[in-house]
């Protein structure tokens, strides 16, 4: 009985899918300006972690689109209204989290900045990222991907910043061309596209990828840190830096416009001794002595 | 649909710790030869474009020197012996064996590394690699010292 409940709902849903669909075919023919059509969907499933003999298989879902209409759109269109059980994961939709990175017809993108309109193909084939393992359709397993960007240790390291005394904090001098240096680096959301574009990582999991390396190279080359030496260490081995094949892959993905195989060559040029890379760590300033400081904390006492 | 990977707890799916660990494994094991001793990758890297670019020179000048007569006589036996006993030559012969030798088996254990990534097999490529790079260059130089007239017996 509750299975019969659960059809009828499910053509009720279908029957006014199809009624927006045929308004909404109406509106494009009345507005020429939006341009709603269908498009073929085509999505890995598997299930690897419930069942680890589970064999692969693709899915296809007929999905409305408009001309703003993203892969991520569609694939909740398709989650929504074709099958729950779909598995994406996902959180800004804006490129800012890095959460929905998948194979899109062949290519690492991120679903939510990838519009369909773009692709210029009818069918959409949307696979997860290569060289991740599989958790479920399109979500993968990232816990390898951040083991490596974290034993770059991705932080800044300054010996001089420990500061215990709250009256005498400071703050580091970092001019506009130092920070040039290392910002386009520091625009990385770790999607991982650029892991999952690297045809070093396909054959050797030990390499650290683009991602973790070009990381290593924004902080040496950040002006604020002074421990570079632990952090070459953790590169310059048999799977290291050198193991890079220059093939730029990673460069071409990047949702951000960030140059990882750049990092890596200027990373490798560093640790060949052809650029010293110069760095100036700024002199910590004591404010404890700056009247004007001590000024704004006594104002900021008598506030509170 | 290309290479595939499951999520299945062994050697491949590696977390912060068994990375660390790995590396820590391979400074214990530096003697073991599971990274080449005495050398980071960087100063071996160095060594292998500096020959690479030395063997380019030494190797043109040897072509060039096969041009200072018709190419089909410059192979017949006593021409070929008369370069070993120039000692200029034997010596410009000497630095091609021993700049490729490195540069080549250098490369060859980078492909190699890049296949499996257990330790033994690092460990056999290293050892395996720096003893065929012994083993050519002392045969190569034993046959320039004979064909120069000195004979090791």
């Amino acid at each position: 009985m509750k299975i019969f409940k659960k059809d009828k709902k499910e053509e009720e849903i279908t029957n006014e899918r199809s009624l927006k669909l045929e308004r909404s075919n109406k509106s494009t023919n009345n507005n020429n300006s939006i341009n709603q059509n269908s498009k073929k969907l085509r999505i890995f499933r598997i299930n690897a972690v419930q069942n680890p003999n589970d064999v692969p298989h693709f899915d296809e879902f007929q999905v409305p689109v408009k001309r703003w209409t993203t892969v991520l759109d569609a694939l909740l269109d398709a989650k929504s209204y074709q099958d729950s059980s779909i598995g994406i994961r996902y959180s800004c939709r804006m490129a800012s989290c890095g959460s929905c990175g998948m194979k899109i017809n062949g290519v690492p993108r991120l679903a939510c900045y990838t519009k369909i309109s773009d692709l210029d193909t009818n069918t959409i084939t949307c696979e997860p990222l290569p060289n991740f393992p599989y958790i479920r359709d399109l979500v993968t397993d990232f816990s390898q991907f951040f083991a490596h960007h974290r034993s770059v240790m991705p932080f800044i390291q300054n010996k001089k910043a420990d500061i215990p005394d709250v009256n005498e904090l400071s703050e580091y001098e970092q001019s506009p061309q130092e920070l040039d240096k290392f910002l386009q680096f520091s625009y990385c959301i770790k999607c991982g596209l650029c892991y999952s574009a690297c045809p070093t990582v396909a054959t050797d999991l030990k390499f650290p990828g683009p991602q973790a390396l070009s990381q290593a190279y924004r902080y040496l080359a950040d002006s604020r840190d002074s421990d570079k030496s632990n952090r070459l260490k953790v590169i310059d081995t048999s799977h290291g830096i050198w193991r890079c094949h220059f093939a730029g892959s990673c460069s071409n993905v990047c949702p951000k416009g960030v140059d990882p195989a750049l990092g890596i060559q200027l990373l490798r040029s560093h640790l060949l001794g052809i650029s010293n890379n110069e760095k100036k760590i700024a002199k910590l300033k004591d404010r404890s002595t700056d009247s004007s400081y001590r000024e704004d904390l006594e104002e900021q006492k008598e506030e509170k | 649909m290309g290479q595939m990977y499951f999520l299945v707890e062994n050697e491949e799916t590696m977390t912060s710790d068994s990375i660390k660990n790995n590396r820590n494994n391979n400074k214990n094991l530096t003697k073991w030869f599971s990274e080449i001793p005495f050398l980071r990758e960087s100063q071996i890297m160095k060594i292998h474009y500096i020959t690479g670019v030395g063997a380019l020179f030494v190797v043109a000048i040897h072509i060039m020197m096969r041009l200072i007569m018709p190419f089909n006589m410059s192979l017949e036996f006593e021409n070929v012996i008369l370069n070993y006993k120039n000692i200029f030559y034997a010596l410009l012969l000497e630095s091609i064996l021993i700049l490729i030798a490195i540069h080549g088996f250098n490369g060859l254990r980078v492909i190699l590394l890049e296949i499996r990534q257990t330790q033994i097999w690092e460990r056999a490529v290293n050892i395996l690699v720096i003893v065929a790079m012994i083993g050519i260059i002392a045969y190569g130089t034993r046959t320039i010292i004979i064909a120069n007239g000195f004979s090791l017996g």
